[in-house]
């Protein structure tokens, strides 16, 4: 006999179902006078966020080229200096007037969600080469068993992201573009595809 | 030298073989909205371990008590008085401080309150069905609410749902990030929901139903019900900068 590890098991998925706006965007369903806004809404910098301020929007779409209508989106993402505005962070300190995190529900009749945010610097991998900028994306919906975890690179960031160690990780290099979304001025179009031809680039981290 | 670690490891390798996997086709929504190439596995980068912190002002006083969080003022939810309470740990069995927990369930009646809910059970206009607390500095965290009802769905010709309650937690790392539903000790229709056994393993299943707890049950006024939610776990950060092997 050896000794028991005696870890725990993380709790298992279940999907977050038809009315997770329910939990997570009341007010966004109408129901007001509980929450004085929905957490994760409206835009994610202040006055004083240093940075480029960019409208990210994208839709989500099923197997069949079907937009998701129900879909809850949320990002998380590093400041315009590369720092994440958590206790996790161990580089330095992040800009005070960024928190970096945002949430989204799909609009009811167009399946759009949108965040207005700034553009991410460049954060480093576990062995210092530097990632391109990216921003960190968490989906979920009726029928999603389990959060899909993917990543938004940009379109204007050519050179970083054909060095990047995560993108360069991807073996079928014709999935790549599923990752970068397409700057036009300050817009950045993101669509994610869970399934079929165009299907997304999901991570296990 | 102290054996203290700053908490900035990457995170335990999910077991994608304990969670329900993406296409389960006795849940029909899955079937178009599942990924059905292999996830690309990446050990976490900061991007994936680090995560926001949610103030305590975030939260308002009657946040957790689903009971008189919507109502009419001197007004209650209709429905079983009960308490959930438990601790959000990770798999090293240390409390999630300050963790974000959510929750929405149905009505006594089985009705959300939502635009698009259809079934004919009647709304209750003292219940809004949703609430968030953030757990203390152990990772416990409970709140006040009315048992939901169970209720039919469009899956099979004559699916119902278990009576739940929906959770959608959020611990140090954006990583952890995890949405489940709890589940009441006894139902016995957990065992033949659609969605229940998209989980494939009956011990996995089981770490979601919540057993009634007397010992915290109030006497004449509610009864407890104990869930304990468990986010991966964090790995020691012995060498920031190891060099990758390709």
């Amino acid at each position: 006999m050896v000794q028991p590890l005696n870890y725990l098991k993380e709790s298992p998925s279940q999907t977050a179902g038809p009315y997770v706006h329910i939990g997570c965007t009341p007010n966004f369903t109408g129901i007001h006078g509980v929450y004085e806004t929905d957490l994760g809404s409206g835009p994610m910098y202040n006055d004083k966020t240093r940075g480029e301020r960019i409208t990210i929007r994208g839709r989500v779409f099923d197997g069949s080229g079907t937009v998701l209508k129900d879909a809850l989106v949320e990002i998380w993402q590093a400041d315009s200096d590369g720092f994440y505005n958590s206790p996790s962070e161990t580089r330095g300190s992040a800009d005070p007037n960024f928190f970096g995190w945002g949430r989204c529900p799909a609009d009811m009749t167009t399946g759009e969600f949108v965040f207005e945010t700034i553009k991410p610097g460049k954060v480093p991998f576990r062995d210092g080469r530097l990632m391109a900028p990216h921003v960190t994306l968490w989906i979920v919906a009726r029928g999603i068993n389990i959060g899909l975890q993917t990543r938004m690179y940009f379109s204007d960031e050519e050179a970083a992201n054909a060095e990047d160690p995560v993108l360069a990780r991807i073996e079928h290099r014709v999935r790549v573009p599923t990752l970068i979304g397409k700057r036009e001025g300050d817009t950045v179009t993101f669509d994610i595809h869970l399934q079929g031809e165009n299907e997304t680039v999901f991570f296990d981290i | 030298m102290k054996n203290t670690l700053p908490e900035s490891g990457p995170f335990f390798a999910r077991d994608r073989d304990w969670h329900p996997p993406a296409f389960a086709p006795g849940y029909k929504t899955t079937v178009l909205r599942s990924p059905q190439r292999a996830l690309i596995s990446l050990d976490g980068t900061k991007s994936e371990i680090t995560g926001p912190v949610f103030g305590h002002n975030t939260i308002g006083e009657f946040d957790n008590d689903l009971i008189i969080n919507y109502a009419k003022p001197g007004e209650m939810a209709i429905g079983q008085r009960i308490l959930v309470h438990g601790r959000v740990l990770d798999e090293r069995g240390v409390g999630v401080a300050g963790a974000l927990v959510e929750f929405w369930q149905a009505n006594a009646g089985g009705r959300y309150r939502h635009k698009k809910e259809t079934y004919l059970a009647a709304l209750d206009p003292n219940f809004g069905g949703f609430g968030r607390t953030i757990a203390d500095e152990n990772g416990y965290y409970w709140f006040r609410t009315i048992k939901p009802g169970p209720y039919p769905w469009p899956n099979g010709v004559n699916d119902w749902r278990p009576a739940h309650i929906h959770f959608s937690v959020f611990g140090h790392g954006f990583a952890q990030r995890l949405i489940t539903q709890m589940y009441f000790e006894g139902d016995p229709l957990i065992w033949i929901c659609p969605i229940v056994k998209t989980i494939p393993d009956e011990e996995a299943i089981k770490r979601l139903i919540a057993p009634l707890d007397m010992n915290n049950t109030i006497p004449m006024d509610m009864r407890a019900y104990k869930f304990d939610i468990v986010l991966r776990g964090r790995r020691s950060t012995f060498f920031e900068n190891r060099k990758e092997g390709n």
